[in-house]
């Protein structure tokens, strides 16, 4: 099991996305996957190893790093990944229930990929909303945890059993701090996007609502018999 | 996730690209991801490690290593890598936006002479004409603009594309001006100069490429404006012809409705 897996179950859902679902899609892939995998995982690969505080007491420094780095930064971001790519999975879901049903009443539901109506409208848009949503929540719990999106290169600490307040030293953290500002604007590309999309699908669903209930009047008025003139 | 995937996603590009756009999808995966991959990551693998610094000053090191190397060199070269791959992913888009509209085309019954089913749209080439152009182009420049900003950051960033093997540092907690030794500078900077000589060389085949597409479009110009201009006549008796079998056939219908003529 490994981020292969994630991209295989992804790139079933880019056949029932929308043209801006894709573009969110190559992003999530290239921008974030991809950039966590060669480059991010391995700025913090040694971050504990490297931590170092100015003190000789035993247990000063573990206290100290699992204060300051309830969880690690790599792994939120990680989190965040497989948290917001899961609602995508609802539509692919949906789709597998529907061709399922098909096969039972051997009747064709979708005449192709593409096209999007009726439930599983409804459940892409409930992804569309529930992806926003974990976006959103974990830009504001990086931003809670870690009291903002930079790295410190010097922190003090006093916990027990530190004798003082004494200088703790974080490894790279310039380095750090220039992936979780590129995470942050990617984030809030994603979610622009998102936006934009739900703005999309609610726009093209009203104006069909209004185009079909135009041309419901007009034929229902079209049909009315003609007032004979005698 | 790893760089096969984007080689698998800008290798669809490759079918649309010009030759030379395929040399620098080749010179991108083998001189530069591959040299990255198996050889740069080994080299620069223990660089804060064996980053050592003639002090036991607590801190003093992680301050030196985040003050001169605040990006290291592998991870500049992997965004470099994935910003400069990306334009590339505009032209894919376009080409899948003009499959499905002509798909969506033939499954109205209109371009059945063109194509023979939906396979045959998926597999057609497209050519490089018309908004397909103007999109290739300003993928062209947006990698151009890329790698040049990458190679300047570097060059920025470290004074320079050459590693010395001893640096001073006096930054606090370090209580003086201390050495600092970086871990194999020699390899580092043959490796720093192949990767910067790879950029080059792919930034050179961009302006090549630029440069190719920019004279065939104006090769194609030039040569309809003299098709134009070698047959005017021609155009002119023809134009001549549609007119009169308009005036024909307005003359038939009014002739039809019984109104005088």
């Amino acid at each position: 099991m490994s981020w292969m897996f994630l991209r295989d179950l992804l790139t079933g859902v880019n056949k029932y996305s929308t043209g801006i679902g894709r573009i969110w899609l190559a992003v999530v892939f290239i921008f974030r996957l991809l950039v966590y995998m060669v480059a991010a995982e391995h700025v913090w690969k040694d971050e504990q190893k490297e931590f170092e505080c100015n003190v000789k007491q035993p247990g000063c420094e573990n206290v100290c790093f699992d204060h300051f780095f309830p969880i690690s930064q790599v792994r939120l971001w990680a989190l965040q990944l497989i948290m917001v790519s899961m609602p995508s999975l609802l539509v692919v879901l949906h789709v597998a229930y529907c061709e399922g049903r098909e096969k039972r009443h051997r009747k064709r539901q979708y005449v192709s990929p593409g096209m999007m109506d009726g439930d599983l409208w409804y459940t892409y848009l409930i992804s569309l909303i529930v992806k926003t949503g974990f976006e959103i929540g974990f830009l504001v719990l990086f931003y809670k945890l870690y009291d903002g999106f930079s790295v410190p290169y010097l922190m003090k600490c006093d916990l027990k059993p530190c004798p003082n307040t004494v200088d703790c030293f974080i490894s790279k953290p310039t380095e750090k701090t220039i992936f979780i500002l590129l995470l942050v604007i990617i984030s809030c590309l994603c979610i622009v996007l998102n936006f934009i999309e739900l703005s999309f699908l609610v726009l093209k669903c009203l104006i069909k609502c209004c185009v079909q209930k135009y041309s419901k009047s007009f034929q229902s008025s079209a049909c009315e018999p003609q007032p004979q003139i005698c | 996730m790893d760089w096969g995937t984007l080689h698998t996603f800008i290798g669809g590009v490759n079918k649309h690209s010009t030759s030379i756009g395929k040399v620098w999808i080749t010179v991108i995966f083998i001189f530069r991801v591959m040299i990255l991959v198996v050889a740069a990551q080994e080299v620069w693998g223990d660089e804060q490690e064996d980053f050592v610094c003639n002090t036991l000053q607590p801190g003093c090191k992680n301050v030196c290593y985040d003050h001169f190397f605040p990006v290291s060199h592998i991870r500049l070269w992997a965004l470099q890598l994935i910003f400069v791959s990306t334009p590339a992913l505009l032209v894919a888009m376009h080409v899948a936006y003009y499959r499905h509209e002509a798909a969506r085309k033939f499954r109205r019954g209109e371009k059945r002479n063109e194509f023979k089913d939906l396979e045959d749209i998926k597999k057609q080439k497209v050519r490089i004409e018309g908004s397909l152009w103007w999109t290739y182009t300003s993928s062209i420049f947006f990698r151009i603009i890329f790698e040049a900003s990458f190679m300047y950051v570097f060059y920025f960033l470290y004074n320079g594309y050459h590693l010395p093997w001893v640096l001073k540092c006096g930054i606090d907690p370090c209580p003086n001006l201390v050495d600092c030794f970086i871990s194999r500078p020699t390899e580092k900077t043959v490796f720093t100069i192949f990767m910067i000589s790879a950029s080059v060389i792919c930034m050179l085949l961009n302006v090549a490429e630029l440069c190719y597409l920019l004279l065939k479009l104006c090769f194609r110009r030039s040569k309809r404006t003299q098709t134009q201009r070698n047959h005017p006549n021609h155009a002119l008796k023809e134009s001549k012809q549609n007119e009169m079998n308009e005036l024909i056939s307005d003359s038939g219908q009014n002739a039809i409705t019984g109104f005088p003529s």
